[in-house]
């Protein structure tokens, strides 16, 4: 015995015979036939049921004739399709199930009840991603300590992922994500480690404000005051981008940089980010008013960037 | 494979269970009715009318002629399948969360929930061949497990029986005495509440789903791990095909990461794992919630799951299921 799944893709509501002028009297009275005359209007009477059997596609369509609430003859076409989903053996006792009564809510089901049809979309068993990525990802911190112990080569420091000795920004291959929180650590150290490298390389080019005596210190001061005015924003709705963080946090004091972490894959927020102030104090400020803060439904938690809060 | 959608239920599903024959498939559901489907096309056959509350269980006998339904309205109702009429009414003090027959369906294992002051137990009901004959006492009652018992099945040979709960441990009770016979590790058992529980097609093993997005699976005898599989999302429910070695995880997400993951339409997923090699096959996407209920055909060539979307997706599979290879 095979299991056969119908199920219906259109159905077709046409009323036929607008102009039967009293249709639910001639319901309602008892039919005898003796007493037909010839004109009679015999419209009350449906024309039979018609099934047009599956044909090469499995398409099956049933013409049905009924009158509808408002009394008038409408022709109802369903148009199915008879897929062979799943061949099932049944024992004697499943067949004689096959044909038990509906009961309970299904009592007044037919075939063409809309409570199961079959997904529109083929769904697959997703293999997981293959195993061949993570071998990759090992082999690269290695490679990384093995040029810092070279001394003497200039220190390749890439940006994006903070990662030195390895590779420089344009050739991160973690590109795609976001820098990480340590960055904003890392740079006062990766500054004075890039300081020492370009020094050490004879010929390489210093510009002037890495050049020896030069005002190094106010640039790269500067720099890092910045970052020490890092402010971290997190509980941040999904919508969130870095022109709502600066309009945010403006009112407070110049700011710097504004920064949002993103999903690459879905284009939304991660949920936090981080604004730089240029002066400390507005930042402290900005950091008492919106700790706490309601924005865009959700309460926003403000603190400074690094632990070390002095 | 193009699954078969059944919406008979307006509410979250709570358990399905497929018949020994495997040609019917009851699903029960928050909605107060249970229903049952063919599982060859997903046609409704009919529905259990009666109970007054959510019905978080079923099983049915081996002949398929009896349903036994645990509710939310306090009550496990005795039905009969074919007809859809009720034969008897179990009253409890509280609902009752995990129903199951034994081996030759004379015995039934009923939990019940904690309640104002009862606590939770396990009850062993005697199920008479004949329905008039049915009286409400129990053989046995279980107390002990603190927190709701989600789960509670025959052991082999109805010697025993197994229980899980919200207390995160799985005991195992002599059927006869009641005694507690063993308990699973508490370092390496589960860290939360155990949602969900289900036996080999043999009894040698079981598998326990928990919400600390890890399944477990452990002997039946000794109650020793055996396996662990794990997953991103709390298991809600667990099934074992009885066919191939293969372990399938259902999931929701947890409330507090709502706001911080996408929501792309039908992407809550069954996972299958190799049940021996503990990594993960591939997921079979589809519903738009969590999901709450899943079962295999006894026959191992199809099976179905049930969502917080008061969907039940009833899937045959490909050919080339059964010729996957890690």
């Amino acid at each position: 015995m095979y299991g056969v799944v119908h199920f219906t893709t259109g159905s077709l509501n046409m009323p036929i015979d607008k102009s039967d002028p009293n249709p639910n009297q001639s319901k309602a009275s008892k039919f005898r036939w003796g007493e037909l005359e010839e004109d009679d209007n015999l419209d009350f009477l449906l024309p039979p049921k018609e099934v047009i059997g599956t044909d090469e596609n499995g398409i099956k369509k049933v013409i049905e004739y009924k009158f509808n609430d408002e009394g008038n003859k409408v022709k109802i076409t369903t148009t199915t399709r008879v897929r062979k989903l799943a061949k099932a053996r049944l024992n004697r006792r499943a067949v004689e199930r096959r044909n038990w009564e509906k009961f309970g809510d299904a009592v007044h089901e037919d075939v063409g009840s809309h409570l199961t049809m079959v997904s529109t979309e083929e769904i697959i068993l997703e293999r997981p991603r293959a195993p061949g990525m993570k071998a990759e990802e090992i082999k690269v911190p290695g490679d990384s300590l093995a040029q810092l112990s070279k001394g003497g080569a200039v220190l390749m420091v890439c940006r994006t992922c903070g990662k030195k000795g390895d590779h420089w920004t344009s050739k991160c291959p973690y590109k795609d994500l976001a820098a990480p929180v340590e960055t904003f650590v890392d740079k006062p150290v990766a500054s004075e480690a890039s300081v020492a490298a370009s020094g050490s390389g004879k010929g390489a080019y210093v510009p002037p404000s890495m050049r020896a005596g030069a005002e190094r210190t106010a640039g790269s001061d500067m720099r890092r005051r910045n970052d020490e005015n890092s402010v971290r924003v997190t509980n941040l709705s999904e919508d969130t981008r870095e022109p709502d963080l600066l309009e945010l946090f403006r009112p407070f004091g110049a700011v710097t940089r504004v920064y949002v972490a993103m999903d690459q894959k879905t284009g939304t927020s991660r949920g936090f980010g981080f604004v730089n102030f240029v002066n400390r104090e507005d930042a402290q400020r900005a950091i008492n008013k919106l700790n706490g803060y309601g924005y865009d439904n959700l309460i926003l938690r403000v603190e400074w960037a690094t632990p070390r809060a002095n | 494979m193009r699954p078969i959608l059944m919406k008979g239920h307006e509410r979250p599903l709570t358990f399905l269970k497929y018949n020994r024959d495997g040609d019917l498939l009851f699903s029960c559901a928050k909605d107060h009715t249970p229903t049952v489907w063919f599982a060859d096309n997903g046609e409704r056959l009919g529905t259990y009318r009666g109970h007054n509350g959510a019905v978080w269980t079923c099983d049915v006998s081996r002949d398929s002629t009896r349903l036994i339904t645990g509710s939310a309205d306090q009550t496990v109702k005795l039905w009969n399948v074919q007809k859809g009429t009720q034969l008897y009414t179990f009253n409890f003090g509280s609902p009752a969360r995990s129903v199951e027959f034994a081996i030759g369906d004379k015995l039934a294992v009923i939990t019940t929930d904690p309640f104002m002051e009862l606590t939770s137990a396990i009850h062993v009901k005697r199920i008479a061949g004949d329905p008039t004959e049915q009286t409400e006492e129990s053989v046995l009652v279980i107390k002990g497990p603190q927190g709701r018992i989600n789960r509670a099945v025959w052991g082999p040979l109805n010697r025993t029986i197994i229980s899980a709960g919200e207390d995160a441990v799985i005991r195992i009770w002599d059927s006869e005495t009641g005694k507690l016979l063993k308990e699973s590790d508490k370092e390496s058992g589960h860290k939360k509440t155990i949602t969900s529980l289900t036996k080999a097609a043999d009894g040698s093993h079981f598998l326990s789903g928990s919400l600390d997005k890890s399944a477990k699976l452990w002997d039946t005898r000794t109650l020793t791990l055996i396996k662990t599989y794990g997953t991103e999302r709390p298991v809600n429910a667990v099934a074992m095909s009885p066919l191939l070695d293969h372990v399938v995880l259902g999931g929701g997400q947890d409330a507090s990461a709502v706001t911080t993951t996408d929501h792309r339409a039908g992407k809550f997923e069954a996972k299958f794992y190799d049940k021996i090699l503990q990594e993960e096959i591939g997921g079979v996407k589809g519903h738009f919630g969590p999901i709450n209920a899943l079962a295999f055909n006894p026959d191992g060539k199809s099976f179905s799951s049930g969502g917080e979307d008061g969907y039940v997706r009833l899937h045959h599979f490909d050919p080339d299921y059964f010729n996957i290879k890690i």
